[in-house]
């Protein structure tokens, strides 16, 4: 996950989407070729990386921007999240659990290091192991020989065969690891990061379409700045000269300076401008779902969330929520309603999946099941939903507690915690005695990725602890299934069973909300809410 | 006066290491923990937290937290933020640019208001004078982000005179505008507190005693008036300036400035506690610097005071 603290996310456009945004960012201008110079350098703005440049370490956007684009992985995403070969030649499995690597001859990091087989795994060891604590290492928890318990060094599941060929042993069969590999844990690393990995994360090393403009490209809290690797080959061919990623600590003012004319890409929009800036830059915005959703999460251990009344009176919230008005007015419409527990960019996406009625706004249902439940155990208290103060939540929060004290005629308010860490810290020590937000930002633009380890049986971010025999089974067979279509089938199967038994509340989704210059061109958001650097042209 | 200065100063020592014990306290009681944060939403292996608990002393009590902290003090070294930059590394670099806007909006500050507040006290009551009072009084009563989002959207966007925010490096020119949003909150004390120094002064004794002697008003006003009000004013331009260093977190943020405060309340937002404990002490410093330089000038400003004993 790349977490965001301010701002928006961006993300994944439908295919359908993406048509209509290429159709908008050429329109008037020439093709790539002409429209923009290859020298001209684009900005951007971001944030201050919250740690050292290091992938395994990186999992935030401000860090994963630059990640992202001066490395190149096996895979890379397109607009629509699919993935393709960058790094690897082939990837080949017969039974989705080994794995054959063969990576592309002739590449090299920056330093002329040569990429093989050994760049990939000896990174990969490093991130896994117990005592460099990295924060993506459950990334590699399904490989063979991984583990918390312990420090392991070299992982058994990874083994070397020649200079460009490697294997991947998992602990069972799981059908989208290859998905998995676009993620910014899974680059390579050249020899030279091994030598002093702290200096290698203030000055990093890659193999991707750009690199650091020298030592010291980082100027903390200021700026990065990115210029073209003139090595890399790669599909991700940048049609610019560079990028000036600009650090900012609000949205805010990053906005004033596209108004301003001081940056060109907006990946962003601040709150204050949801409303207005598709006016204000018409034809050179986004306004899509993006890969990330919101939810409200009610763990079983509540009173009155557990069993047959639990699962009435949690359908009776959900059917009590006008998503619809809440993201229409305290949002502008910068998010959409949710239709699943995924996102509309994530392949095999559905707004049918049956079950799915229960987010459907419905006050006399919501009413007569909240009786029903009653008539188990009369209700008692009020209803408090917990969320963090120091992110833009009071609004949605107060819009959900009043539609529950209107719709359901029970007392229902707010709850907030001063900082995220304190609601994290309370949600993760299960000390928080109320229901509380949550939301989910893809790892990889998988399906399974915001099932599986949200609400499979003991998994990592199953923050309600939840658990379903049934569920679980369906997410095994997915995993192992061979062919893509048979896994998404079984995986909207799982969503059927959380309909039912709804341990989190689906909200809506977050959508890709950027803005950009006239002096740029060809600007498209990726499935992860950040913009396609790399295809951005630039007229001087 | 040596002897008072070198007093002073080691004063400074027990109200440090009172502060910055008070200060670790605040932040290690701040609930949350700043290691499963650095997670998102997702929730962490507990064996990872461990061992960043460990790496970091989280896992400590916290006088041995704080024993580690200051020792690392006496070897100067105050620590690393999460993303591995050193502590006294980002000090050097947010301190001069927070320095360079404080002293600017100072500057605003003593050449508008304290030249406002003279004319408008010479000239009590006329229109003058009135007009100083309503613009003063719109000033203060204007909440400093309102000011701020203003004058970015009308000098920055709009007129183009400014840049919209702060450039790399933050160059002095692109400072100006920052500055005189700050400069705003105090207009409206330092002209009213002239004014009325001002009108204090002329009606006394001496002021009358050097008109009578045939001295030359353009003698009179600067030397014998000004001079002589500037004692309430100049401490509270200190004062100011004491808090203008320890950072502007609003105007900051709003044109991006890379200083103090943007960067404290980043931390604070992070958890980074040697951040936040190393910040703040030094804002401590600096304010008892300042409050020491502002008992020495008082000297200056009127023989009379004496630091002897």
């Amino acid at each position: 996950m790349k977490i965001k603290r301010f701002g928006l996310p961006a993300i994944a456009l439908a295919a359908a989407g993406a048509l209509a945004l290429s159709g908008c960012t050429s329109g008037g201008s020439g093709s790539t070729g002409e429209a923009g110079s290859s020298a001209a350098i684009v900005s951007t703005n971001s944030t201050e990386p919250q740690n050292p440049l290091i992938p395994t370490n990186t999992n935030e956007v401000g860090g994963g921007l630059i990640i992202d684009n001066i490395f190149a992985g096996l895979v890379y995403y397109d607009a629509q999240g699919a993935a393709h070969n960058d790094v690897a030649e082939s990837i080949e499995t017969d039974d989705s659990q080994t794995y054959t690597i063969k990576i592309r001859e002739g590449l090299k990091f920056t330093n002329d290091e040569p990429v093989t087989a050994d760049s990939f795994v000896k990174a990969w060891n490093y991130g896994a192991a117990l005592d460099n604590a990295q924060l993506s290492s459950y990334f590699f928890e399904s490989i063979e020989g991984f583990s918390y318990d312990e420090n392991v060094e070299e992982m058994s599941g990874l083994t070397v065969i020649d200079d460009l060929t490697f294997e991947v042993k998992l602990k069972q069969p799981e059908s989208d690891f290859p998905l998995r590999l676009g993620y910014s844990a899974f680059v390579p690393l050249p020899e030279a990061a091994w030598e002093d990995i702290d200096a290698f994360g203030e000055n990093p090393i890659g193999n991707g379409p750009y690199m650091l403009d020298g030592e010291g490209a980082w100027k903390h809290n200021e700026r990065i700045d990115l210029v073209v690797n003139p090595d890399y080959d790669g599909p991700r061919t940048p049609q610019n000269g560079g990028l000036d990623v600009i650090l900012y600590a609000n949205v805010d003012a990053a906005y004033a300076d596209l108004q301003g004319g001081n940056v060109d890409v907006l990946q962003d929009i601040p709150e204050s401008a949801l409303g207005t800036f598709e006016s204000e830059f018409e034809g050179r915005s986004v306004n899509e779902p993006g890969a990330a959703n919101a939810t409200i999460t009610l763990p079983e251990r509540l009173p009155h969330f557990a069993g047959e009344e639990g699962k009435l009176r949690r359908a009776a919230i959900s059917h009590a929520i006008d998503r619809a008005e809440i993201t229409e007015v305290i949002y502008s419409g910068t998010r959409t309603p949710a239709k699943d527990f995924t996102s509309p960019v994530i392949d095999g996406y559905s707004e049918d999946i049956p079950g799915s009625e229960v987010l459907e706004f419905d006050v006399d249902l919501a009413k007569e099941l909240w009786a029903q439940a009653d008539a188990i155990s009369p209700w008692s208290g009020s209803f408090q939903l917990a969320y963090n103060s120091d992110g833009p939540n009071q609004g949605w929060v107060d819009a959900v507690a009043n539609q529950l004290k209107n719709n359901l005629g029970i007392d229902a308010s707010g709850a907030p915690v001063p900082t995220f860490a304190e609601l994290r810290t309370s949600v993760t020590d299960r000390s928080i005695q109320t229901p509380f937000r949550t939301g989910w930002q893809f790892d990889y633009p998988s399906m399974v990725n915001a099932l599986g380890p949200l609400y499979g049986t003991g998994a990592g971010s199953n923050d309600g602890d939840y658990s379903n025999p049934e569920f679980d089974a369906l997410i095994s067979e997915g995993l192992a299934a061979t062919e893509v279509e048979a896994g998404i089938e079984k995986f909207q199967q799982a969503q059927e069973i959380l309909f039912q038994d709804l341990p989190a509340i689906p909200l809506w989704y977050t959508n890709t909300a950027g803005a950009w210059g006239e002096q740029v061109d060809n600007v498209e958001f990726g499935w992860n809410t950040v913009p396609l650097y790399y295809q951005i042209t630039k007229s001087e | 006066m040596a002897g008072y200065i070198v007093r002073r100063v080691l004063q400074v020592i027990p109200v440090l290491l009172g502060t910055t014990f008070l200060i670790y306290f605040m932040v290690f009681a701040m609930p949350g923990d700043p290691i499963i944060a650095l997670f998102g939403e997702k929730t962490p292996p507990p064996a990872v937290v461990e061992q960043l608990r460990e790496r970091y002393h989280l896992d400590q009590p916290f006088i041995v937290q704080y024993l580690y902290f200051l020792g690392g003090i006496f070897r100067g070294d105050l620590g690393t933020s999460f993303s591995g930059q050193p502590v006294t590394e980002i000090l050097a670099q947010t301190f001069p640019v927070t320095l360079r806007l404080a002293a600017l909006s100072v500057f605003f500050l003593m050449v508008a208001g304290v030249s406002v507040g003279l004319v408008s006290g010479l000239r009590k009551g006329g229109i003058f004078d009135a007009s100083a009072l309503v613009v003063s009084l719109i000033l203060i009563s204007v909440p400093i982000f309102v000011v701020g989002f203003v004058a970015q959207l009308i000098f920055g966007i709009q007129l183009g005179w400014f840049r919209t925010t702060v450039g790399t490096g933050a160059p002095t020119q692109d400072l100006i505008l920052p500055a005189l949003v700050l400069a705003t909150g105090s207009f409206a004390m330092i002209v009213r507190l002239t004014r009325a120094s001002v009108i204090e002064t002329s009606g006394l004794d001496f002021v009358r005693t050097a008109a009578s002697k045939g001295l030359s008003r353009k003698r009179i006003v600067p030397v014998h008036i000004l001079r002589n009000s500037l004692i309430p004013v100049v401490t509270y331009l200190a004062v100011d300036f004491g808090t203008l260093m320890v950072g502007a977190v609003v105007t900051e943020g709003i044109f991006n400035v890379p200083g103090v405060g943007r960067t404290v309340y980043q931390a604070i937002i992070r958890g980074e506690n040697p951040t936040v404990v190393a910040f703040v002490t030094v804002m401590v410093l600096i304010y008892l610097v300042v409050n020491l330089l502002i008992d020495l000038f008082y000297a200056v400003l009127d023989p009379r005071i004496r630091y002897a004993k």
